[in-house]
């Protein structure tokens, strides 16, 4: 009980601390409205009835967490129980928009980047010349060439899933090579020469000495890839002017002035972002467990 | 076809050049020159396909193109320039890890806030913080400080994080001497602590670095005032200037480099006495 209070406890104080800290915060942004409206209509706000006010305003400032909650309540578990789960209104189909993309990305993505790692490793010339300009690639910030992207694919011919995905892609195989490249590395000169006094061909080095022992290195790289990948989805979807996505519901909230969309949405992404990387954990917990690298 | 073949024949002769440079022993100059041959080949096959293919420009602009539209436009990308990086990107650099390193610092004291501060902060900086930046326009206004305000959003987790962890990589050695030495919480911190945390800072600072330049622009999506790289980009976009959209990406480019590559710089001077740094 006191191992379980000695890592959980301090994660809650803090958790809880952003609730309180949020309500406060809600109150303070949302109080002048609360007061411009009272004085219009010639009455007193008592301090209780400040509070109640700056609850539930149909446009705050910053909606206190309730309100997201029941907004997203609204347009998730709401919808599905009156068997409109993919509605254009519901906040699923707008999540399995970004989700679709995101995964398509991150996929790309890592295939990308682990071909890429394994010419690095195994060419010298690929090595010296694409390495550099792996990494500058990313000092480049795509997220701001994102509607440009998306315009000249769509000008091609090419809409739908896969300009955004390319988005994700290029954010998400940058980790993938550099992970990769590591991890294709990390056998020790000791292991290398068991190899070779084993006779093993450079396939067999490959499949089971180099790939095996990058595994670990792969898991942590595929957190960050999944993480950079919902990012480049959601952002893939702010040019094409709103239509479906998380992306578009950030830009049409803003639009409109409309909080507690922007808020519902980012938070369901913030799940999604959670659920995602979380998923991989588990898988990184089983299989480097099967191969008996954790205990 | 002329282009075309010209094209195949930059990008072998390119490619062999390496390949033969690569395999020379290897020094600072052929570890400079390989990867600019290899870039000045890509360009040079970019213009070649552009050309060769005719390409429209509204697509995908040749090299020179941008080159002269880059050169004619230098007062419209100085001034997007100016209220892009210098306004929203670095101020909101220096104050969103400013916070962050303060705020480490005194976490730093509570081992129970540290407890609870580090899994939150990682789980914070993967999400897709990007998104509180139509919430930040709408607080902050059209101009330029909601984007330094996305940018201290952006940056403060991963500083934070890296500068907390930080400042737990002395090891116990290391802490009892400076009590054997008497020394005050302040002496240890400024003496020992701090400087053994430089290379976590500085990773925390050059993953920011990024985060910074990417704030700033996508802020702009969501609304700025008629300036701005964000803002000239998707403008530009709307109008097919594609040439002046790439000529922006240029400037973000080789500012994103040069900001990076500044700090990696600052960093070599400060941690010189780190391993990773003396190989």
């Amino acid at each position: 009980m006191k191992a379980v209070w000695y890592r959980i406890g301090p994660i809650l104080t803090v958790v809880i601390a952003i609730f309180v800290l949020w309500y406060a915060g809600s109150v303070a942004l949302n109080a002048p409205w609360a007061y411009d409206k009272a004085k219009r209509a010639g009455v007193e706000l008592s301090t209780s009835e400040l509070i109640a006010d700056t609850m539930n305003q149909k446009k705050p400032k910053l909606p206190p967490p309730h309100q997201v909650g029941a907004e997203i309540w609204k347009t998730t578990g709401d919808m599905v129980v009156r068997g409109r789960a993919f509605s254009k209104r519901s906040l699923l189909y707008h999540s399995w928009i970004t989700l679709s993309s995101t995964l398509l990305g991150f996929v790309l993505g890592t295939g990308l980047g682990i071909a890429l790692a394994v010419g690095i490793v195994y060419n010298r010339t690929m090595d010296m010349s694409i390495m550099p300009w792996v990494i500058a690639s990313q000092t480049i910030p795509i997220l701001a060439i994102a509607p440009m992207i998306i315009v000249v694919l769509n000008a091609v011919g090419i809409s739908g899933l896969l300009p955004k995905a390319v988005i994700s892609m290029y954010l998400s195989f940058f980790p993938v090579v550099v992970g990769m490249v590591k991890g294709l590395r990390s056998p020790d000169h000791m292991q290398l020469d068991q190899m070779k006094t084993w006779n093993a061909s450079g396939n067999q080095e490959f499949w089971k000495l180099r790939l095996p022992s990058s595994m670990p290195y792969l898991f942590t790289s595929l957190k960050i890839a999944m993480a950079a990948s919902l990012v480049g989805a959601i952002v893939g979807e702010l040019p094409t002017g709103a239509v479906a996505g998380l992306g578009a519901r950030l830009l049409g909230g803003s639009y409109y002035g409309q909080t507690i969309q922007i808020w519902s949405a980012l938070l369901v992404a913030a799940a999604l972002a959670a659920a995602l990387v979380g998923l991989i954990g588990l898988v990184q917990n089983v299989v480097l467990k099967r191969m008996g690298m954790v205990r | 076809m002329i282009w075309a073949i010209t094209g195949i024949i930059a990008w072998l002769a390119g490619w062999r050049l390496n390949v033969w440079l690569a395999n020379q022993p290897k020094t600072r100059a052929t570890r400079l020159a390989v990867p600019i041959i290899f870039g000045v080949t890509l360009i040079v096959l970019w213009e070649c396909v552009v050309r060769g293919f005719e390409i429209s420009p509204v697509l995908l602009p040749a090299p020179t193109m941008i080159a002269a539209r880059f050169a004619v436009s230098t007062g419209i990308l100085w001034e997007d320039f100016v209220q892009t990086v210098i306004k929203g990107a670095l101020s909101g650099y220096v104050m969103g890890c400013g916070a962050a390193f303060l705020t480490a610092i005194a976490v730093d004291r509570f081992p129970f806030l540290q407890r609870g501060l580090l899994p939150v902060g990682n789980f914070v900086a993967a999400l897709p913080i990007i998104g509180m930046a139509p919430i930040l326009v709408m607080w902050f206004g059209f101009d330029w400080q909601s984007k330094a305000a996305v940018v201290v959003v952006m940056v403060f987790f991963p500083m934070l994080v890296n500068t907390v962890q930080g400042l737990q990589a002395t090891d116990h050695m290391q802490r009892d001497l400076m009590r054997t030495y008497a020394a005050s919480y302040a002496q240890s911190l400024i003496k020992l602590r701090l400087p053994a945390a430089m290379p976590f800072i500085f990773n925390g600072l050059k993953i920011a670095t990024t985060l910074a330049l990417i704030g700033a622009i996508v802020a702009e999506f969501f609304g700025s005032p008629i300036k701005g790289m964000g803002f000239r980009i998707s403008t530009s976009v709307g109008q097919l200037a594609l040439d002046l959209v790439w000529a922006e990406i240029v400037v973000a480019a080789v500012v994103g480099s040069a900001f990076y590559g500044g700090v990696a710089l600052l960093e070599k001077a400060v941690t010189f006495w780190h391993p990773s740094q003396r190989g």
